[in-house]
C-alpha cells in the first residue's frame, strides 16, 4: 500500500495497483499475522458457541421417591400433652353467669365474668332476646350478604353509631373476629403499624394477618412510642420521602385486657397528630365502663370521636351480648362490608344477640346510676384487697378489671400460674367464690406474669365483694405460706 | 370445573374492561377537579385494587347483596325493600316496603332457621335459664352445663372421642388451624378452600400448597414432591403435612372426593382435616356428614370440622376428634381461651336439633327432613338440568350453583326474580373468581314441591330474557381457573 501511495504516478496505474496488493499480502503471510489473528477469532468464535457447562440433573426417580415417602415420619399431630393440661378442669356453670352463680350444686359469688354492668340475665334484656328468638328463630342461616342481614343488625349498626357518636358502625358477628378482620382491610403489606407489646391477641393476629411492618412499643410506654414512631419521621427525612405513600397506624387498647392498665389516649392522640398516624382504638373493656355516660375512653379524656379513625369493641363484655363492631366514618365503614373477611365470609351474629345489645345500650343510657356503681364497687373492692399477703394488686383503679400479682415471683409464667392456680382452686372449693387465672395461649406473644383475674360487676353487692376479698386473704395466706 | 364459552369470555372481559375504563376516568378527573381529602402527612385511607372494586362495581350492583329482611331465614323471608339515595351517592335507604319471597339464599339445609315447635321452646328456656352470655371464654366461667351437654353429643354423633365447641364458625378455622401447624409444617390445601382456612393457614406460619381443586392425583402429586424435596432452601424434611379439604365446597356445589384423598393420606402419612361446613346434617343417610356419605370411616379423618350455622340453624363451629387431639386444641387454641362463649341459648338450639337429627326428640321428623332435603335437591338439580342451565356441583348437594357469567347479567338476573318474588344469591368477586359469576340456590328442607315449582318457573322466565340457557350441560372439562382467595394462598408462601 505504501507504494501506491508514495512511488507511483497520480492516478495510479492497473500496474501500480497490482503491485501494491502482492506486497500487501506478501508482507501480512510472511508476518504471520493474519494466521494468528485468525486462529484467535475461530478459537473465541468456538468457545463461545460452546455450551455453558452444567451438571448433569438427575431428577429423582419415582423409585426415589418412593423411598423417600417410605422413609418420612411426620411429628404426631399434635405434641403431648403438658401435665397442666391433663389435669386441669375449668369449672362449668349450671346457672346464669350473673354475679352470683351455681357451680358443682354450689351458689358462689362470680368474680370472674366481664359481666361490668351486670346486665347478663337483665329483665328487660331478656325480653327483649326472648320475642327475637321467637320473631327471628336463633341462627342467621347466612352471611350478611346473602339474605344474613336483619333489620335488627341494620338497627344495631345505626344505634350503636348513634350512641358512640361516630358516622357509621359494622356489626362482626363475633369479638375475637373484629380486630383480624378491621386491621387487614386497611393495613397491606408496606404499610407501619406501631402496636403496644400487650395488646391482646385478636390485634396481634390482625396485624401478623395484615403482613404490614409492625413495631412493637413498650407497654403504655409513651416516650417509647415516641421514640418509634419519631424513627419513623427520621427514616422519611433519610431517605428525602416528600409524601406519605404507606398508611401508618398505631393501634392501642383503652383498657388493656391482658393487664387492666388505661392507656393515655390524650397523649396519644398528641402522638398520633404530631407525626400524622391514624389510631385504632380497641375498647372492648372501656365501653360502658369509662366516661360519664360509657362511652368509653373518648369520652374519659375528652377527645372527639371523630379524631380516633376507628374504635372496635366486642360485646362480650359490659354490653353482656356476643359480637363485636367496629365504628367510624361512613368510608372505614363501607371498606369493611366488602374487604373485613370477617364479615364478608362468616354467618351473621344470631339476631338476638343483636337486640340484645341495642336493649344493653337502653338501659346503660337509662340507668347511668350503673356505672358510678360500678366504679364504687372497684374502689371497694381495691381497697379490700390492698393488703392481701404475698400478692399485690396491679391494675389501673378505672378499669373494672383486677389482676393480683404473686409478690414473690418465680419468674416463669408457668411457675406463677400453679401456684396462683392453687388458691383459685381452692377459693371455688372453700370459699365458694369463682375467680381465675390469667391463661396464655403459646400463640400468644405477650409475656406478663400470670395474675389472678378479678373482674368487677356493678350487680355485686358491698357484702359479697368484701367477703370475697376477706377470703382471698385467707387462702392466699395459706397458700403462699404452706 | 366449568369452561367458559369463548364469546360469553370475551363479552364477560369486556364488560370489566368497559367498568375499569369508566371507573379510572372518573377516578382521573375527580381527582382534576375535587383534590381528595387526605390530610397533609397522611397516606390515602383506601387506594388499592379492592376500593377501586368497590367503588366502581361494586357499588353498582350492590342492592343485589345485602339485602335485609325482616323474617326469620324459613322457607319464605320478608325482604325489605331498598333504593338508591339520588344518583350521585351509593348509599341505599330502606323504603320501608315489604316482599315476602321464596328463599333459595339461605343455608337452611333442613329447615331449623324458622322456628322450629321442638327447637326454640327449649332454646328460650335455655335464655331464661342462662342468659343470653356468659360474658367470659370457656376457661373462665364461660362453660355452662349446655356447653358441655354440646360437645359429648357432638363427639357421639360423630363417632369421636371428643369435641370442643366454638362461638364461630370462622375462627374456630382460623384459631384451629395456628394451633396445629406452625413453621415446618406444610398445609396442602384444596384451591378453593373457603376463606377462613386461607386465614387459619396464613396465620399459622406454615408454609401452603395448593392442589387442583378436588383433584386427588394432583394431589399425590404435590405431595410426593413435597416430600420428596422437603422443607424449601434447607431441604430438610417437613416436620408434618396437613391436608385440607372441604366437604361440599359452598360455591361450586361440589362433593369432596373423599374416599380417593383419605387412600392418599394414609398412603403418605399425612394429616387430614375436613372442613364439614355445608355438608354435616345435610350430607349422608343421617345427616353425618360426608364421611357417611362416602362411606369412609370417621377414624380416618383426624380433625372434623364443621359449622352449626348452616343444618342446625344456630351460629358457632366444632371440632371433634381424639381425647387427646381435644384436650391439647382446648389449651392452645386462642378463641376457645380468650372469647367470648357461645351463647347458651345458640348452644341450646343446636343440641335440640341434633336431638331430631338423631330421632332423640321421640319424633320421626329428622330422618323426614333429611329425605325431604334429598329429594328436594336432586329434583330442583334436574329440572335446572333440563332448563340447560350449566348446574354446577354432584348430586345429591344441596348446593346449586348456576353459571351466569357477565356481571351486569347476574345483577340483572337476582333483581329480576326478587321482582318475581324469589330471593336468590348471587356471586362474584372476591368470594369466586372474576369471570366466573353464578347464581346459587341452597335447597332446604322445608321448601315445598310447590315452592320449587314456583321457582323453577320463575327461573325459566328470567333465565330466557337474560340468556343463561347454555345448552346441553357440558361434562367436567377441568378448565382451572383457581379462585382469587386460592391464589392468595399460594402468593403468601
Amino acid at each position: 500500500m505504501a507504494s501506491l501511495l508514495t512511488t507511483a504516478s497520480w492516478p495510479p496505474t492497473l500496474e501500480s495497483w497490482k503491485l501494491a496488493l502482492e506486497s500487501l499480502f506478501l508482507n501480512i503471510i510472511t508476518d504471520g499475522h493474519l494466521l494468528v489473528e485468525t486462529l484467535l477469532v475461530v478459537v473465541i468464535v468456538a468457545l463461545l458457541l460452546q455450551k455453558s457447562y452444567q451438571p448433569q440433573k438427575r431428577p429423582l426417580s419415582e423409585a426415589e421417591i418412593d423411598q423417600l415417602c417410605e422413609e418420612w415420619e411426620p411429628e404426631p399431630l399434635h405434641p403431648p400433652l403438658t401435665e397442666i393440661m391433663k389435669t386441669f378442669k375449668e369449672p362449668v356453670l349450671e346457672s346464669a353467669a350473673g354475679p352470683h352463680t351455681v357451680v358443682n350444686g354450689k351458689d358462689v359469688i362470680n368474680l370472674t365474668s366481664f359481666n361490668f354492668l351486670g346486665l347478663i340475665g337483665n329483665e328487660e334484656m331478656q325480653r327483649v332476646s326472648r320475642a327475637a328468638i321467637e320473631k327471628y328463630g336463633v341462627g342467621a342461616c347466612g352471611p350478611r350478604g346473602f339474605y344474613g342481614t336483619i333489620d335488627v343488625h341494620v338497627e344495631f349498626e345505626e344505634r350503636v353509631a348513634r350512641f358512640m357518636g361516630t358516622e357509621d358502625c359494622i356489626l362482626y358477628s363475633y369479638g375475637l373476629a373484629t380486630a383480624p378482620s378491621t386491621i387487614p382491610a386497611f393495613c397491606k403489606r408496606g404499610d407501619i403499624i406501631i402496636c403496644d407489646e400487650a395488646a391482646h391477641w385478636g390485634i396481634q393476629n390482625g396485624i401478623h394477618l395484615s403482613r404490614s411492618t409492625v413495631a412493637w412499643f413498650k407497654h403504655n410506654d409513651m416516650d417509647d412510642l415516641e421514640a418509634k414512631l419519631k424513627a419513623v419521621k427520621e427514616e422519611d427525612v433519610r431517605k428525602k420521602r416528600r409524601k406519605v405513600v404507606n398508611r401508618r397506624f398505631i393501634i392501642v387498647e383503652a383498657i388493656c385486657q391482658n393487664t387492666g392498665f388505661v392507656t393515655p389516649m390524650d397523649k396519644i392522640m398528641e402522638l398520633k397528630k404530631k407525626y400524622h398516624f391514624r389510631v385504632i382504638v380497641d375498647e372492648s373493656l372501656s365501653l360502658g365502663v369509662m366516661g360519664k355516660t360509657g362511652r368509653g375512653c373518648t369520652e374519659h379524656f375528652n377527645i372527639p370521636v371523630q379524631d380516633v379513625d376507628m374504635i372496635i369493641a366486642g360485646m362480650g363484655f359490659a354490653f353482656a351480648s356476643i359480637g363485636g363492631f367496629c365504628c367510624g366514618s361512613h368510608k372505614v365503614v363501607d371498606h369493611q362490608r366488602l374487604m373485613g373477611a370477617g364479615y364478608c365470609f362468616s354467618a351473621a351474629l344470631p339476631p338476638y344477640l343483636a337486640s340484645n345489645a341495642i336493649a344493653a345500650i337502653d338501659q346503660l343510657e337509662m340507668y347511668p346510676s350503673l356505672l358510678t356503681k360500678l366504679q364504687d364497687n372497684v374502689r371497694l373492692l381495691r381497697k379490700a384487697l390492698q393488703d392481701t399477703p404475698g400478692m399485690v394488686v396491679g391494675s389501673n383503679e378505672n378499669s373494672p378489671v383486677i389482676h393480683m400479682y404473686l409478690k414473690n415471683s418465680t419468674n416463669s409464667f408457668g411457675g406463677d400460674f400453679m401456684v396462683l392456680q392453687k388458691i383459685v382452686e381452692k377459693m371455688l372449693d372453700d370459699k365458694s367464690v369463682l375467680l381465675t387465672c390469667t391463661k396464655r395461649m403459646p400463640l400468644d406473644r405477650v409475656r406478663w406474669p400470670a395474675s389472678i383475674r378479678i373482674a368487677v360487676s356493678a350487680g355485686h353487692n358491698d357484702k359479697d365483694l368484701l367477703a370475697a376479698a376477706e377470703s382471698l386473704k385467707v387462702v392466699a395466706a395459706s397458700v403462699l405460706e404452706s | 370445573m366449568v369452561q367458559v364459552p369463548y364469546f360469553t369470555a370475551l363479552t364477560t372481559y369486556f364488560a370489566y374492561a368497559l367498568l375499569f375504563a369508566i371507573g379510572h376516568i372518573r377516578d382521573f378527573f375527580s381527582c382534576l377537579l375535587w383534590k381528595e381529602k387526605v390530610a397533609d402527612g397522611y397516606a390515602p385511607l383506601t387506594g388499592d385494587f379492592g376500593d377501586f372494586y368497590i367503588r366502581w362495581v361494586y357499588h353498582r350492583i350492590h342492592d343485589c347483596f345485602n339485602r335485609p329482611i325482616c323474617s326469620s331465614p324459613g322457607a319464605w323471608i320478608d325482604v325489605v325493600g331498598r333504593e338508591r339515595l339520588g344518583t350521585s351517592n351509593w348509599i341505599l335507604k330502606n323504603t320501608g316496603g315489604v316482599r315476602r319471597c321464596l328463599n333459595l339464599g339461605s343455608y337452611n339445609y333442613l329447615g331449623f332457621a324458622a322456628q322450629d315447635e321442638y327447637c326454640t321452646v327449649k332454646a328460650i328456656e335455655t335464655l331464661e335459664r342462662f342468659g343470653a352470655s356468659t360474658c367470659s371464654g370457656c376457661f373462665d366461667a364461660g362453660k355452662t352445663t349446655v356447653h358441655e351437654e354440646l360437645e359429648n353429643l357432638v363427639a357421639e354423633y360423630l363417632g369421636k372421642e371428643d369435641a370442643i365447641v366454638y362461638g364461630m364458625g370462622f375462627a374456630t378455622n382460623s384459631s384451629t388451624l395456628p394451633a396445629l401447624v406452625g413453621k415446618g409444617c406444610l398445609v396442602i390445601s384444596d384451591s378453593l378452600n373457603h376463606s377462613s382456612i386461607v386465614v387459619g393457614v396464613r396465620g399459622s406460619g406454615a408454609r401452603v400448597k395448593v392442589f387442583k381443586h378436588n383433584n386427588p392425583e394432583h394431589l399425590e402429586k404435590v405431595i410426593r414432591e413435597s416430600i420428596a424435596e422437603g422443607q424449601p432452601r434447607t431441604h430438610r424434611p417437613w416436620k408434618k403435612i396437613l391436608i385440607v379439604i372441604e366437604g361440599v365446597y359452598s360455591m361450586e356445589g361440589e362433593i369432596a372426593r373423599l374416599p380417593e384423598i383419605v387412600a392418599i393420606k394414609n398412603a403418605y402419612k399425612a394429616y387430614l382435616y375436613l372442613d364439614e361446613a355445608h355438608s354435616i346434617g345435610a350430607m349422608g343417610q343421617t345427616g353425618r356428614g360426608i364421611c357417611e356419605y362416602t362411606g369412609v370411616p370417621f377414624a380416618d379423618v383426624d380433625i372434623l370440622m364443621g359449622t352449626f350455622t348452616k343444618s342446625f340453624g344456630s351460629c358457632g363451629g366444632y371440632i371433634a376428634g381424639s381425647k387427646d387431639l381435644i384436650t391439647h386444641l382446648r389449651h392452645t387454641s386462642p378463641c376457645h381461651t380468650y372469647a367470648t362463649s357461645m351463647s347458651p341459648a345458640a348452644v341450646q338450639q343446636v343440641t335440640s336439633s341434633l336431638k331430631v337429627i338423631m330421632g332423640r326428640d321421640g319424633s320421626r321428623r329428622g330422618a323426614e327432613k333429611l329425605r325431604n332435603l334429598r329429594e328436594n335437591s336432586n329434583w330442583f338439580r334436574q329440572e335446572l338440568l333440563k332448563l340447560g342451565c350449566q348446574v354446577l356441583g354432584d348430586e345429591d348437594s344441596p348446593v346449586i350453583p348456576i353459571m351466569v357469567y357477565n356481571p351486569g347479567r347476574m345483577a340483572e338476573f337476582s333483581r329480576e326474580c326478587l321482582k318475581r318474588h324469589v330471593a336468590i344469591v348471587v356471586v362474584g368477586f372476591p368470594a369466586c373468581s372474576l369471570i366466573l359469576e353464578r347464581a346459587r340456590f341452597c335447597i332446604s328442607a322445608s321448601h315445598t314441591r310447590k315452592d320449587l315449582e314456583y321457582a323453577i318457573d320463575v327461573i325459566r322466565e328470567v333465565g330466557t330474557i337474560m340468556r343463561i340457557f347454555w345448552g346441553k350441560p357440558t361434562p367436567d372439562l377441568l378448565a382451572d381457573v383457581p379462585s382469587l382467595a386460592a391464589k392468595l394462598a399460594a402468593k403468601t408462601q
